[in-house]
């Protein structure tokens, strides 16, 4: 025999300006607090410190922003809810600058946002000459083998990252974002591998000391690659009857 | 000015926990800035994460923004690392609200809960670009002041502070909005005006208008310089705290902060009496917020910010007539739609920790349990009219641990008076006690005695008294550390005696000790309440290169005449009342609780024509101290209570 299952929700949300430096762990806190807000009937773990069901995804680094961030939360049983009335829910709720985008019911077997994601991009602004950032971007992806020196366990060892530099293209400002420093001459877009150990942006931005400086950085997707064909997280978990979620902003 | 935002952001990308900085709370205000309304920074001039619970600074906030005349943003010390990387650029100390700049304010006020914190007003001050001292500043310079619990004797900082707020500040903020206002529609350029029109508002001490006269070492006057000046400073009071049921938007941060949770405060005011409690003697008389309103704040509030936590604040929580309903209501409301709504205490008595009350915090999520017995002895507890009898402390614990807590904290202090080696020792005795009972329940029951050094301070009957020096109290940890680590179960945590030694010279210190905090400022030595940044000879340094006598200061028993740095200051309190229960403590004579006996005339409540504000007219149950009931329980010391007639001295 098994147990009814609880409806299970994935939203998508941004993380954009002054909140971009809170850190991982904040964002959590913030969510517990605005899902208890809403007055979401959220499911608690059992035991002496019942903790509000919420499963994130892929920590993104304190201090950068993010179009594509992820939260998966589980309702008591007999919860019903139409997951386009979320976002105008639940964003009153949350900080200034994060924003839910999107909502969809997760049906099926779901695996965690931390396990399916196998790709990211970021947009990566930077101060410095458009035609040495471009270069630097040409000579990494020309490389055959691109080693850094990260630190695990107290131990220092050399890998190479080439094959988590998937993409990496050289952009000019877009002038009607007013959200970008002023100082901001380019943006390098990027897509870096999860998998199977992920390249992080501040990683791929310190490869081979560069001259330009880094300023801000944003991640815009997260990719589930099943068979080679990208998918938003929203996509792969949504049910056949909700797919079609509103997209409130 | 506009907002230091473009300048901070590239800096913030360099420093720890940079969510300090960005303020973005919910239930933030971003005043709108006019010249017709008097801007304040409420500054709490420690880091962020201590600061942004502080209720003092909150209510203040709320009521500023309230008024038409006033707008009020929030600064908290940034840590060393910002600090650095905003004098290299250049950024001056900002609001979180808006990131103004300080220097955009007409008014920086500090929260001085701790004497430690006061170098980092200092360095507040020069992050901001005022004038250090009073004398050097202008009409274009913020008017820099203080309140909270350490301003009971600003005198240390009077070089610093143009004024400072005695005692509540609700009424004071409005008040001195309103002169502030009206100096500065007046056009006038004359600080000493502004100054002078500040020291007529009741509570407020405007420490420039006042010489200190000393003979060889000895303060023996503080004289105002002018007739309207008062000789005598009284502190404010709030009569009835159901017309400030503040804050209504308690600040929700995005980052993590000490007391992350709901506050309500319950109750104000406390008459224990306990002898070293300077927070119990100043804040006098009790003033409790009705049930109801309590229960409302307790509703709005959850509901508002999305805790699922709230503390019940005030120095005696178990005293607060309606205890147990408020917990009753709170932990069972379904209603709030918050889930389990989980209620702590944040100052339990151990005499009236009933059974029921801790049955009642069950039902929600466990909290943490504290009980501060405060001495080891029954002879010490009398010394200190802490009248709890051992049998009271066990029972408070066989019912935490018969409860299912598994982990209980003793709260002592050390380096009381009178205290002898059996009475330290006695501290171990106790917690092995507590153990045992434990054990009987959970075989992982442990027990954690926490001992402060006591800092003799104002307005207390024990500000007569010699501080024990550093090599005393350490002694004194040190043996008791010894008989702890004996004991299975029993952990030990301690303050440390040189940041007591720190503490004690400033808080009964007078005006010479203004250039002693300045040279340790100057020296680097800002955030002197954290371990890693405190360094005890930046301060004996300081003493000896001013030529002041760190005995005399800190160690020093004082006279029955001796002339106060605070004594032109008034808590309420006549000094003869102190110097009588001084008396007492060294005979070992208890004093009752005055809410349920009669008074005996400490001067809190007669000499500003207010009351007690007690929901009940009878004691809490389960408890022996002040009470009259069981006093003898458990106990061979039969306790012998004095109640003062009323008006005798």
């Amino acid at each position: 025999m098994t147990l009814p299952r609880k409806p299970q929700i994935r939203l998508r949300y941004s993380k954009l300006g002054k909140v971009r430096f809170t850190s991982h762990r904040d964002m959590a806190r913030i969510w517990e607090r605005a899902v208890r807000r809403a007055g979401l009937p959220i499911a608690y773990s059992e035991g002496f410190s019942p903790r509000a069901k919420l499963s994130f995804g892929l920590a993104l680094p304190t201090v950068f922003e993010s179009q594509a961030e992820y939260v998966d939360m589980t309702l008591d049983l007999d919860t019903e809810i139409n997951v386009a009335h979320l976002p105008e829910l639940l964003t009153p709720m949350l900080p200034e600058g994060v924003d839910v985008i999107e909502a969809v019911h997760l049906s099926g077997k779901v695996t965690s946002l931390q396990e399916v994601v196998e790709t990211t991009t970021w947009s990566l602004f930077v101060a410095g000459e458009m035609n040495s950032v471009e270069s630097w971007v040409n000579t990494l992806l020309a490389a055959e083998t691109l080693e850094i020196t990260r630190e695990r366990k107290g131990k220092t060892r050399v890998d190479d990252v080439r094959e988590a530099l998937l993409h990496a293209e050289v952009r000019p400002i877009d002038s009607s974002d007013t959200g970008l420093p002023p100082k901001a001459t380019c943006e390098i877009f990027t897509e870096l591998a999860t998998k199977p150990r992920a390249l992080r942006p501040l990683e791929f931005l310190g490869i081979q000391d560069p001259t330009h400086e880094f300023l801000l950085g944003r991640r815009i997707s997260q990719y589930i690659a099943p068979h080679g064909a990208q998918h938003d997280p929203l996509v792969v978990g949504a049910a056949v009857e909700t797919s079609a979620a509103v997209c409130a902003s | 000015m506009v907002s230091l935002w473009t300048e901070l952001e590239p800096l913030l990308t360099r420093v720890e926990k940079p969510a300090r900085y960005i303020g973005c709370e919910d239930g933030a205000s971003t005043p709108e800035w006019s010249d017709d309304a008097v801007s304040w920074l409420l500054t709490y001039p420690d880091t962020y994460e201590i600061g942004l619970p502080n209720q003092g600074l909150q209510i203040l906030y709320e009521i500023l923004n309230e008024r038409d005349d006033a707008l009020a943003e929030r600064s908290y010390a940034p840590w060393t690392d910002l600090e650095a990387e905003m004098r290299a650029a250049n950024v001056p100390l900002f609001s979180v609200d808006s990131h103004r700049a300080a220097s955009d304010f007409d008014v920086i006020a500090f929260n001085l809960s701790s004497e430690l914190v006061y170098t980092n007003v200092l360095n507040c001050l020069d992050l901001a670009g005022v004038p250090l001292h009073c004398s050097d500043r202008d009409h274009t310079d913020a008017l820099v002041g203080a309140g909270g619990h350490a301003t009971f004797n600003p005198e240390p900082m009077a070089d610093f502070l143009d004024w400072v707020g005695l005692g509540d500040g609700e009424e004071i903020v409005g008040d001195v909005s309103a002169v502030i206002h009206a100096w500065k529609q007046s056009g006038s350029t004359d600080r000493q005006e502004v100054l002078r029109a500040l020291a007529q508002v009741e509570g407020v001490y405007v420490p420039a208008l006042y010489d200190a006269e000393f003979v060889d070492d000895k303060l023996v006057a503080m004289t105002p310089r002018f007739d309207d000046v008062p000789a005598v400073v009284e502190k404010r009071t709030v009569a009835d705290l159901a017309e400030w049921p503040y804050p209504k938007n308690q600040l929700v941060p995005l980052t993590e902060v000490v007391h992350d949770r709901l506050s309500v405060e319950v109750f104000r005011g406390c008459t224990r009496g306990c002898r070293f409690c300077q927070a119990g003697m100043i804040t006098r008389p009790v003033r409790e917020r009705p049930a109801d309103q309590v229960r409302t704040m307790i509703q709005e509030g959850l509901r508002r910010t999305g805790y699922d936590e709230v503390a019940l604040t005030s120095l005696s929580t178990a005293d607060f007539s309606g205890i147990t309903e408020v917990i009753r209501s709170t932990v069972g409301d379904e209603s709030s739609g918050c889930g389990d709504v989980s209620v702590s205490l944040p100052s339990l008595r151990v005499d009236a920790f009933t059974v029921g009350i801790a049955a009642e915090l069950q039902r929600g999520r466990r909290s943490g349990l504290t009980f501060a017995p405060e001495a080891g002895t029954w002879r010490m507890r009398q010394v200190i009219n802490k009248l709890i009898t051992e049998q009271d402390l066990y029972d408070s614990v066989e019912g935490a641990f018969s409860q299912g807590w598994r982990r209980v904290k003793l709260y002592f202090l050390t380096g009381l008076p009178t205290e002898t080696d059996e009475d330290t020792l006695a501290i171990a005795e106790l917690g092995r006690r507590c153990v045992e009972i434990g054990r009987k329940y959970h075989n992982g029951a442990s027990v954690t005695v926490s001992v402060g050094g006591f800092v003799p301070k104002p307005f207390t009957p024990f500000q007569w008294f010699g501080q024990n020096t550093i090599e005393e109290l350490s002694r004194k940890i040190y043996l008791l550390r010894d008989e702890v680590k004996k004991i299975k179960g029993l952990q030990m945590k301690w303050h440390d005696p040189k940041a007591t030694f720190v503490e004690g010279m400033s808080t009964r210190g007078d005006r010479r000790l203004g250039p002693v905090i300045e040279q340790v400022w100057r020296e680097g030595g800002t955030f002197q309440e954290w371990s890693e940044h405190f360094d005890v000879d930046r301060w004996t340094k300081a003493m000896a290169d001013h030529d002041l006598s760190i005995e005399w200061f800190t160690y020093r028993h004082r006279e029955e005449d001796e002339v106060f740095p605070w004594d032109h200051l008034n808590a309420g309190l006549h000094k003869d009342f102190l110097w009588q229960d001084w008396r007492d403590a060294l005979n070992e004579v208890g004093l009752e609780d005055c809410r349920w006996t009669p008074c005996y005339d400490c001067g809190a409540c007669t000499g500003y024509g207010i009351e007690h504000v007690v929901a009940s007219a009878t004691p809490p149950a389960g408890g022996s101290q002040g009470t009259g009931q069981d006093l003898a329980r458990g106990h061979e010391v039969t306790v012998e209570l004095i109640a003062r007639p009323v008006g005798a001295s």
